[in-house]
């Protein structure tokens, strides 16, 4: 059973992978990295790390992606962008590149774990994969756990400080005029310029 | 029945997909689309090796990376709009001043 649906999954996660990064309209690509996300979060119920899946749908596929759909919207950049290489054999570069270091990196998991077999996490997933991890995460792992939500939090206000349009550019979209210190004004698109 | 190895495979791939989508693409936000994608790869890589040695550090490890990747792409988007709103646009080749 594992066996079947490890293959199926492996294979809708690479082809999912696969055309995300192909997909011109960055919608499809959001959308097939959703799928991509769950068929890991399948991988996830398969290697008994059943709190990691939950946690995968929720925050990735959920808020994550979200966020991202609700950026492009936004930004209404869902249209094919640019293909010119300004780089020669950018793209068969990449190409051989990556599957050079793909090659590699199967080698080395071929040599160093070829043949390990899972030892099973039955033992460590008593009474439950959640309670357990719970468990390590609230004594093992306090610390990190802490500094973790600080960080939240400093993201949290790094995107308000970020998002925020300055005073100046405020004034200078009023005006619709140059900006006090006489520079170019800034280019709005036609499309972000719903905030006035 | 299925071996750490294979799903490790499986994750060096979609790492090196994510890596080809980072080296190909221009547009910033489908960048950001293929790190998520790496960052993910390497997260069934830290739950399988978590399964193969019977402790549950690979999970949690796996979480904190979940976390970071949250913080990161709230950030990361928020760079890319306030890029959006002086340039018009996403591509990576015209955000080539830091100031201007």
């Amino acid at each position: 059973m594992e066996k079947y649906v490890f293959w199926v999954m492996a294979f809708l996660s690479l082809g999912s992978a696969i055309l995300m990064i192909r997909a011109r309209n960055p919608i499809h690509s959001a959308l097939l990295l959703v799928l991509n996300f769950f068929t890991l979060s399948v991988f996830y119920v398969l290697l008994d790390a059943h709190f990691l899946a939950a946690v995968q749908v929720i925050v990735y596929a959920g808020a994550i992606m979200v966020l991202f759909l609700f950026v492009i919207m936004l930004l209404g950049v869902d249209r094919d962008d640019v293909v010119e290489e300004r780089i020669p054999l950018q793209y068969p570069l990449a190409i051989l590149l990556g599957l050079a270091f793909a090659g590699i990196a199967v080698w080395t998991l071929h040599t160093t774990v070829g043949g390990a077999q899972f030892r099973g996490i039955e033992a460590a997933n008593q009474g439950g994969n959640v309670e357990a991890v719970g468990r390590v995460l609230f004594t093992k792992y306090m610390f990190p756990f802490e500094v973790a939500s600080v960080l939240l939090i400093v993201a949290a206000i790094a995107a308000m400080v970020l998002g925020r349009r300055r005073e100046e550019e405020e004034t200078a979209s009023l005006i619709g005029d140059s900006t006090p210190d006489g520079r170019e004004p800034a280019r709005e698109p036609a499309k972000v310029g719903d905030e006035r | 029945m299925i071996q750490p190895a294979q799903y490790l495979a499986l994750a060096a791939m979609l790492f090196t997909t994510g890596v080809v989508g980072v080296l190909t693409r221009r547009n910033s936000i489908i960048i950001f689309m293929s790190i998520e994608l790496m960052l993910n790869a390497v997260n069934l890589t830290l739950v399988t090796f978590a399964r193969m040695n019977g402790n549950l550090d690979g999970q949690v490890l796996a979480f904190f990376v979940m976390i970071v990747a949250a913080a990161e792409v709230v950030v990361g988007l928020a760079i890319i709009m306030s890029v959006f709103r002086r340039k018009a646009s996403a591509s990576v080749d015209d955000a080539k001043t830091l100031k201007w």
